[in-house]
């Protein structure tokens, strides 16, 4: 690290520098009542690999404290900034990211017409909007007379108490000097949940003055807002247990900024000490993607899309095996269009692509992967691809399966290994892996298995498909019972004959391969004519997927099946003994 | 060609046009999609189907055509998908008004001197990257169904075969719509009128509904059907003759279609004119010719 400082007109303002000053740079902005310490953690993670800059702002730190608050106003914070880049890397563009007033002061720079803002490569805000857009935001829910817009505009004013208190007279300062300054690790440490908070020398000082922030800015931008769009792309970084800046602040941001990214993550205000790793990962993926031009999947799926914004399933990322075709498919899509960005797994890559090409048309994003679902590495390093691009899955749907008929006796071992893998253990790993991930990350989320009316229906020609989708549906209803807790719901979707393919490509175990054609045929022409679509399904897992139903039943071979196994099992037993392959 | 009279039961299956008939069936369809074209440049916002349907007739009549195989269509909106179609008088013009990037399918049927033509022209008043992709999708198909019938397939299997790219390719076979389930219907030559057809009952020539009858019978005791489908019906070997193929894809309220006359001859096919509105769009990005033809379906 290395210190020096830098005059911006008449206050001396003290600069941290950290990394090789050759590399890209990113200018680190500290709110209030911090200094460029609160930073550091931070810094040291992206030094590796950039020229980090940080400073104390004006009246905090190490910087000079101006005795006016006419001096505080923001076009001096803004000029601050570039006097500071100036004195580092000269004329060279920089990334910029700011947390609390940091960022507030920098959405400044962001917005303001002029040379700075052309300097500007990318901005990371975390918990300080502009407060031009909150004076729109303000005007907006006020003059909106219902009753939701004015619980925000109550909701925020609750957690902005002190912003109020700020501009008291006296009292608002000697605070500081009365003791606040010693007691503030311990309020970082129990309410702000910072785990071992370092006492900063300069507290009393950032507390006292940085006052002035408030004074200087707050009446008049929120009184009289100004127009303010950003030219650069923005990743808004939202710690949604914050106490001071409420996440509804930031509903109408894609008004004003067109590359707009939003990561929300389960943290409280001070998230640059509290998940430093985390918020220096996001900062360099952001900041690398906007240098290659190429966004990861994460920040893809974090784009933020206004015209999706009020779908149900916004902002979800949803799995889907067997999405080359049939229900699968059909879901991608029904998916797609409530707002869910898509993971397409399937075996036939093309067909996986070509669902996800087409989801894409309906607004997703959405990727393809090629995995054969029996294949525990496979579905491994499916699952850690999802955590490692997208963030994770908040649904997924163990939906592939292959059809097989024949007898217990008549299947082969190799069949019957087979189809379990596919239709049984390919539900085993995708509920474990995902439903883990789920768990670790304390995240709310949704499974749902596809099983089968044949999961109630017993059959002495559907042995083995049978038996497979049975276990389906107990392992759905024993990971119901187990995930409930946790806030991840489980399904099992039962449907009937569905014209999916399937019918067209099951095994009929014990047969020559003309023999299996016929059958097939004959199988396939059945199906078309009940005519059952996929979309059926599809709607009822979509609705699953809002609902949460344990058991979801569709089309009425489903309910036959069902409510003869739970009310007539004889009558199910005397059904069983008859062959129904065509 | 002849009017036809089932009881004479000619041995020759199908209608092998001259040289000269050809030259006729194309310069009808040419009139055709020139009308189709000159109304998609017309269209505006708010303009009814009703409107469209309108000036096709207007500008066809305007060019010599005084007969029709069927009053023009035009279908904006979801409605180029079929969206909840039930029974025909569906597929007859409503009030529903363009908006802005909404797809539309304009479709006309002029008979020009004798000569049938029957046309799908399928577009967007702005941008419809669903309707970009459909419309790309189509150029598989055409070269697809072609290369079958060289093949010399029964002509359900190429229908079968259609359906099946359509499921491969993610979107809904729109043309099962159609009474019949038909991909194509066969086109012939009727007898030139000399002076314009004042009313049009049910928006259907009659005289094409009765050479289509009559050609029905005659096929029927040949074996074979003029309405081309994935049915038992349509199990026979390609039949000579002009077709009228109208293969119709659609995806979330989306449709489009080409409709265009497939020429099939005793040991070939081709189609009438490669110089039609939606290969030059295909040529234009570089769709055309398809480099690998999927070959679907179960050879003979």
């Amino acid at each position: 690290m290395n210190m020096s400082t830098v005059n911006s007109a008449g206050v001396d303002l003290q600069v941290f520098t950290y990394g090789d000053e050759k590399k890209q740079p990113i200018v680190l902005v500290h709110g209030y009542p911090d200094n460029h310490s609160v930073w550091e953690p931070v810094a040291k993670l992206l030094a590796d690999k950039y020229f980090v800059i940080t400073y104390d702002v004006r009246g905090a730190g190490g910087s000079d404290v101006p005795r006016k608050q006419a001096d505080f106003r923001m076009a001096l914070l803004s000029a601050d900034l570039k006097a500071v880049v100036e004195s580092c890397i000269g004329e060279r563009a920089f990334h910029l990211v700011g947390h609390d007033w940091g960022s507030i002061q920098s959405w400044e720079s962001v917005t303001a017409d002029g040379p700075l803002k052309q300097r500007i490569l990318s901005y990371t805000t975390i918990s300080g909007p502009c407060l031009d857009h909150m004076g729109y935001w303000l005007r907006k829910r006020t003059l909106n007379l219902s009753a939701s817009a004015k619980a925000k505009v109550f909701k925020q004013a609750l957690s902005s108490w002190y912003i109020g208190f700020f501009h008291l007279p006296v009292l608002a300062p000697s605070a500081w000097q009365g003791g606040l300054d010693k007691l503030w690790p311990k309020y970082l440490k129990h309410r702000e949940q910072v785990e071992e908070p370092e006492a900063n020398p300069t507290q009393g000082k950032d507390g006292k003055h940085g006052v002035q922030l408030y004074r200087a800015n707050f009446r008049n931008k929120l009184i009289n807002p100004e127009e303010r769009h950003a030219a650069c792309p923005v990743q808004l970084i939202v710690p949604t247990r914050d106490n001071y800046v409420g996440t509804q602040l930031f509903e109408d941001l894609h008004y004003w900024v067109d590359e707009l990214y939003r990561r929300d993550i389960n943290a409280n205000h001070w998230v640059p000490l509290s998940h430093p790793e985390k918020i220096a990962a996001w900062i360099e993926e952001f900041v690398s993607g906007v240098d290659k031009g190429k966004m990861s999947g994460a920040l893809q799926h974090a784009r933020v899309r206004p015209e999706r914004r009020k779908l149900p399933l916004y902002g979800k990322t949803a799995v889907i095996t067997g999405a080359g075709s049939g229900i699968g498919r059909a879901t991608a899509f029904k998916l797609a269009e409530a707002g869910a960005d898509l993971v397409c797994v399937d075996i036939n890559d093309e067909a996986a692509e070509r669902t996800a090409e087409l989801s894409r048309l309906l607004g997703a994003s959405a990727w393809s992967r090629k995995v054969d679902v029996g294949s525990a590495q496979a579905m491994q390093r499916l699952a850690k691809w999802v955590e490692k691009e997208l963030g994770g899955a908040d649904i997924v749907i163990n939906n592939a399966g292959i059809g097989m008929a024949g007898g217990v006796l008549d299947t082969s071992t190799q069949d019957w290994d087979r189809i379990l893998k596919v239709n049984l253990w390919g539900v085993i790993h995708g509920s474990r892996l995902f439903a883990q991930q789920m768990v670790d990350a304390h995240r709310s989320g949704h499974i749902i298995n596809v099983a089968s009316a044949a999961a109630f229906a017993p059959n002495r020609k559907l042995a083995a498909y049978s038996t497979s989708k049975a276990a389906v549906y107990m392992l759905s209803e024993c990971l119901r019972g187990e995930l409930a807790d946790q806030d991840i719901g489980v399904t099992a979707i039962c449907p009937g004959f569905v014209a999916t393919g399937i019918a067209s490509n099951t095994v009929y175990t014990g047969m020559s391969d003309e023999e299996q054609a016929a059958k097939r045929a004959k199988a396939d022409a059945l199906y078309q004519r009940r005519n059952f679509s996929p979309d059926e399904v599809a709607e009822a897992i979509l609705k699953a997927v809002l609902t949460n139903p344990a058991l979801s039943l569709v089309g009425a071979e489903a309910w036959t099946t069902r409510l003869l196994s739970r009310f007539a099992p004889a009558l199910s037993r005397r059904v069983a003994r008859i062959d129904i392959t065509p | 060609m002849p009017i036809l009279n089932p009881a004479a039961m000619p041995e020759q299956r199908g209608y092998i046009p001259t040289s000269e008939e050809l030259e006729g069936f194309r310069a009808a369809q040419k009139l055709a999609y020139a009308a189709a074209e000159a109304v998609a440049a017309e269209l505006k916002p708010g303009m009814t189907e009703k409107q469209a349907a309108a000036l096709q007739e207007t500008w066809l009549r305007d060019h010599g055509v005084n007969d029709w195989l069927h009053a023009p269509f035009a279908w904006f909106g979801d409605r180029t998908a079929f969206q909840g179609f039930k029974v025909a008088v569906q597929f007859l013009p409503t009030n529903r008004r363009l908006e802005e990037n909404m797809p539309f399918i304009l479709d006309n049927a002029p008979v020009l001197n004798g000569f049938t033509a029957d046309i799908g022209y399928a577009g967007v008043l702005g941008e419809n990257p669903i309707l970009d992709r459909i419309l790309d999708d189509l150029a598989p198909q055409r070269a697809m169904i072609l290369e079958l019938i060289r093949q010399g397939r029964a002509m359900n299997d190429v229908s079968k075969a259609v359906d099946k790219l359509i499921l491969m390719q993610g979107f809904e076979p729109r043309h099962k719509a159609y009474p019949f389930e038909v991909l194509a219907h066969q086109v012939t030559r009727q007898a030139p009128r000399d002076k314009p057809r004042r009313t049009m009952p049910f928006k259907f020539g009659l005289d094409f509904l009765s050479t289509l009858g009559q050609v029905a019978l005659v096929a029927r005791k040949q074996g074979w059907s003029p309405l081309w489908n994935s049915g038992e019906g349509s199990n026979h070997a390609p039949v000579p003759g002009l077709w009228a193929v109208e293969p119709h894809l659609g995806f979330r309220g989306v449709g489009a279609k080409f409709e265009e006359l497939l020429v099939i001859t005793e040991d070939d096919a081709y189609w009438l004119d490669d110089d039609v509105p939606h290969v030059k769009r295909w040529k234009a990005r570089g769709l055309w010719p398809v480099k690998d033809v999927p070959l679907l379906g179960e050879p003979a």
